[in-house]
């Protein structure tokens, strides 16, 4: 992987153009994927032009004989309905209030991963533990942490304004929202630690060594040196973060069941295809979700300005 | 790492040992399908029907047992312990065409979903004659669409009002004549204590609510036959009496903190706590605290469900299972003779005493096993309120209906006199594809 303050000219290609060994590289390359990318095309293309078909009709599951064609009718219902802007918003503030807050924890446990002397494997190991552990089986353990009955937050926390051994976070959407997002956070943190502990690996120590010498301060090294030379890995890291933020379905369902105002675009999905059988509209509300990611990707790339192949180190 | 062409013949077997793989491979294949295949039949010949059951303390097991016979045996695989959930993969599986799932336990409000989805196995007409003679006429209504009835009645529960004698004492509220949330929720909130209900945004809310309505006189839709152009009823004097109840108690000191997401067994908690003084819940709450705070079971009273309107009889919520046979079963004749078997009164009998939840005969409420668990007062009180009770109206749509309700009327705190004319319109765009619900 190379630094990324090497100039940019100089990873360019010559202007002779490839040799013959990377082209034949890169011809082999291409035929070692092909069978995964045809696969990948057969099992992702089907359903999503299945999903685009579908999403035309009326049709419900448990009534068969009430199938219609309704032309973008689907799609003027969803666009035109409070309850879909309502959720998109829920899922945009909680995408952006955990990857802030997830970058921030995140960047201070990579420094702790990459600068610890002692007990390097067990903190590196303790720091990974919640990603390990299915987001479902998390979500039940903040679903406990605060609920009402049995949690510890109340107990725990009632000394602070706001808490107390009667707080319902369950009971209203922003208590809820956060409860929600704490679980995400907790769960996902490491993820962006992982992904921003690479960048830091990147940095050349000589780099930092030549920043002291010159008499900078420590944070001087932090905000000067270490994180403009982060910044493919940190975008990286907020590009993947959000776009799974943005998906995010299992803690609503398990925590609140989208009570309260709590619902996903993912939820809202979820539940008019698998609830309510409503196979249209379900479908047209996955195909509104796909394009929602995909220009989330595209904004994200664009004025971020992300070069994967930077971030990969193939700059 | 550009791998000569040639030198890939060298990592291939020579054939034959290739042919001999690739028989044994079969072979295994073969073998796993094969075990695949016979998981639906017996090693001995025997028919083996699966039942899918609703979690519960092992009554629909042991009953399956007893009603296996030489020529099947039944089985019982767990649903999930959310009714919605149990709707949501019996249909999803059964869409698909399941073969799987000979009989299954369904909630009474999605019985008329799955058979107008042509779900269920039609019952024979003598079997269906017996099971009319048998019933309550509210096991009989609620299992019953297009005239026709498409499960076997099995169990019909209904909610009472539990209090604690010892705080109705210290209120001196007398429980001996029909009460009024009203008065339980003054005396609660008067005294220190909660009132527990289900009011979580779930089924079980819809269950109060639609208990809450039909006590005022009043329904939540009619004409359910009309599919989606039914008429949404709920905005009337009826639903205003109910959103008043609900606007009262969430907003009294009686009202338990977690009443928001209160299902029935966090109303069942709240009421073993110190502040417990009233609940409704289901009929096996009477066994509930036997074991973990028999104090408490002690001081348990029962009295009629509260009344909506003082002098208006209540209308209990009316809860249950019943029986389908899957269209798809490879074993229609025989899950149709096992359904017979399994709601035999005395089936229905042994698996109330196992698990709480009462017979959907009156035979079945006779047998002693019954008779043995509860007081003859409580007994009597569980069969008038069925008799009295207010089943939610029988539409494939019901999900829709619910849910639009739900949506609308939760959290409790939220409800005031405007809610049933707001959730009459939600319904109605929902019902019509105007709006997501």
């Amino acid at each position: 992987m190379t630094a990324t303050t090497i100039p940019r000219e100089a990873t360019k290609t010559s202007p002779t153009g490839p040799s013959d060994r990377s082209v034949a590289e890169n011809r082999l390359g291409q035929k070692l994927v092909a069978p995964a990318l045809i696969m990948m095309v057969l099992v992702t293309a089907y359903p999503m032009l299945q999903a685009l078909y579908l999403s035309l009709f009326r049709y419900r599951l448990t009534t068969p004989d009430d199938k219609g064609f309704v032309g973008l009718g689907n799609y003027v219902t969803i666009l035109t309905d409070s309850l879909f802007w309502k959720d998109t918003l829920n899922t945009v503030i909680i995408m952006v209030v955990t990857v802030a807050v997830e970058l921030v924890i995140g960047f201070a446990f990579a420094m702790v991963m990459h600068r610890i002397i002692f007990a390097r494997g067990v903190m590196r190991t303790a720091i990974l533990i919640p990603y390990g552990i299915i987001t479902v089986v998390s979500a039940f353990a903040w679903q406990f942490t605060f609920s009402i009955n049995n949690g510890w937050v109340n107990s725990w926390f009632d000394w602070l304004p706001g808490i107390s051994s009667t707080t319902n976070w369950y009971g209203d959407h922003w208590h809820a929202m956060f409860a929600i997002m704490v679980s995400e956070i907790w769960k996902t943190t490491p993820f962006m630690a992982l992904l921003l502990l690479a960048g830091l690996s990147q940095i050349s120590e000589d780099m930092l060594e030549a920043a002291k010498v010159d008499g900078a301060t420590a944070s001087q090294r932090l905000f000067k040196v270490i994180l403009p030379n982060m910044r493919a890995a940190i975008m990286v890291a907020v590009l993947f973060r959000a776009l799974d933020a943005f998906r995010i379905f299992d803690n609503i369902f398990i925590m609140t069941k989208g009570a309260q105002d709590t619902e996903s675009s993912s939820f809202l999905t979820y539940r008019q295809s698998i609830e309510q059988f409503q196979l249209g509209m379900g479908s047209a509300l996955s195909v509104l979700l796909f394009l929602t990611v995909l220009i989330l990707a595209y904004l994200i790339v664009k004025f971020f300005r992300v070069d994967l192949a930077q971030a990969r180190g193939e700059g | 790492m550009h791998v000569p062409r040639r030198s890939r013949g060298a990592f291939t077997p020579p054939g034959r040992s290739d042919t001999r793989r690739r028989v044994a491979g079969s072979l295994a294949a073969l073998a796993t399908a094969a075990g695949v295949l016979t998981a639906c039949g017996s090693s001995d010949g025997t028919t083996t029907l699966v039942w899918y059951i609703n979690p519960d303390s092992g009554g629909q097991a042991a009953i399956a047992k007893t009603c296996s016979t030489d020529e099947y045996t039944i089985t019982t695989q767990t649903l999930p312990q959310d009714a919605n959930q149990q709707r949501v993969q019996l249909a999803r599986r059964l869409e698909a065409h399941d073969s799987g799932i000979d009989l299954m336990s369904i909630d009474p409000p999605y019985t008329a979903e799955l058979a107008n989805g042509g779900l269920l196995a039609p019952i024979p007409q003598a079997e269906q004659d017996k099971l009319k003679q048998q019933s309550f006429k509210g096991a009989t209504d609620a299992a019953t669409w297009n005239g026709q009835l498409v499960v076997y009645p099995f169990w019909s529960n209904t909610q009472v009002l539990w209090y604690r004698k010892s705080f109705v004492e210290k209120a001196g509220l007398d429980m001996s004549q029909p009460v009024t949330w009203d008065q339980i929720i003054k005396a609660a909130a008067d005294n220190g204590g909660t009132v527990a209900v289900q009011a979580n945004k779930y089924e079980g809310y819809v269950v109060w609510i639609n208990a809450l309505v039909s006590g005022a006189g009043g329904t939540l839709i009619t004409d359910a036959s009309k599919g989606v152009d039914a008429d949404v009823t709920i905005n009337s004097p009826a639903g205003e009496d109910a959103a008043r109840v609900i606007e009262e108690l969430a907003q009294s000191k009686a009202a338990p903190p977690d009443l928001s997401i209160a299902q029935e067994g966090q109303a069942g908690a709240t009421f073993g706590t110190p502040q417990g003084a009233f609940m409704v819940n289901w009929t096996y709450i009477w066994h509930n605290y036997d074991a973990t705070q028999p104090d408490v079971a002690k001081d348990i009273g029962y009295a009629k469900y509260p009344e909506t309107v003082q002098g208006d009889s209540s209308r209990p919520p009316y809860g249950g299972i019943g029986i389908g046979v899957s269209t798809y079963s490879k074993h229609i004749d025989e899950a149709n003779q096992a359904a017979a078997c399994l709601v035999e009164p005395k089936q229905q009998a042994t698996n109330g005493a196992m698990t709480g939840n009462m017979p959907a005969s009156p035979a079945g409420y006779q047998d002693p096993q019954i008779q043995k668990l509860f007081p003859p007062a409580l007994i009597k009180l569980f069969e008038d309120s069925v008799n009295t009770a207010a089943p939610r109206t029988v539409t494939p749509y019901w999900s829709d209906i619910s849910g639009a309700i739900q949506s609308t009327w939760h959290p409790p705190a939220s409800v005031t006199s405007s809610t049933p004319a707001t959730s009459a319109t939600f319904i109605h765009d929902v019902l019509t594809g105007k709006k997501l619900l």
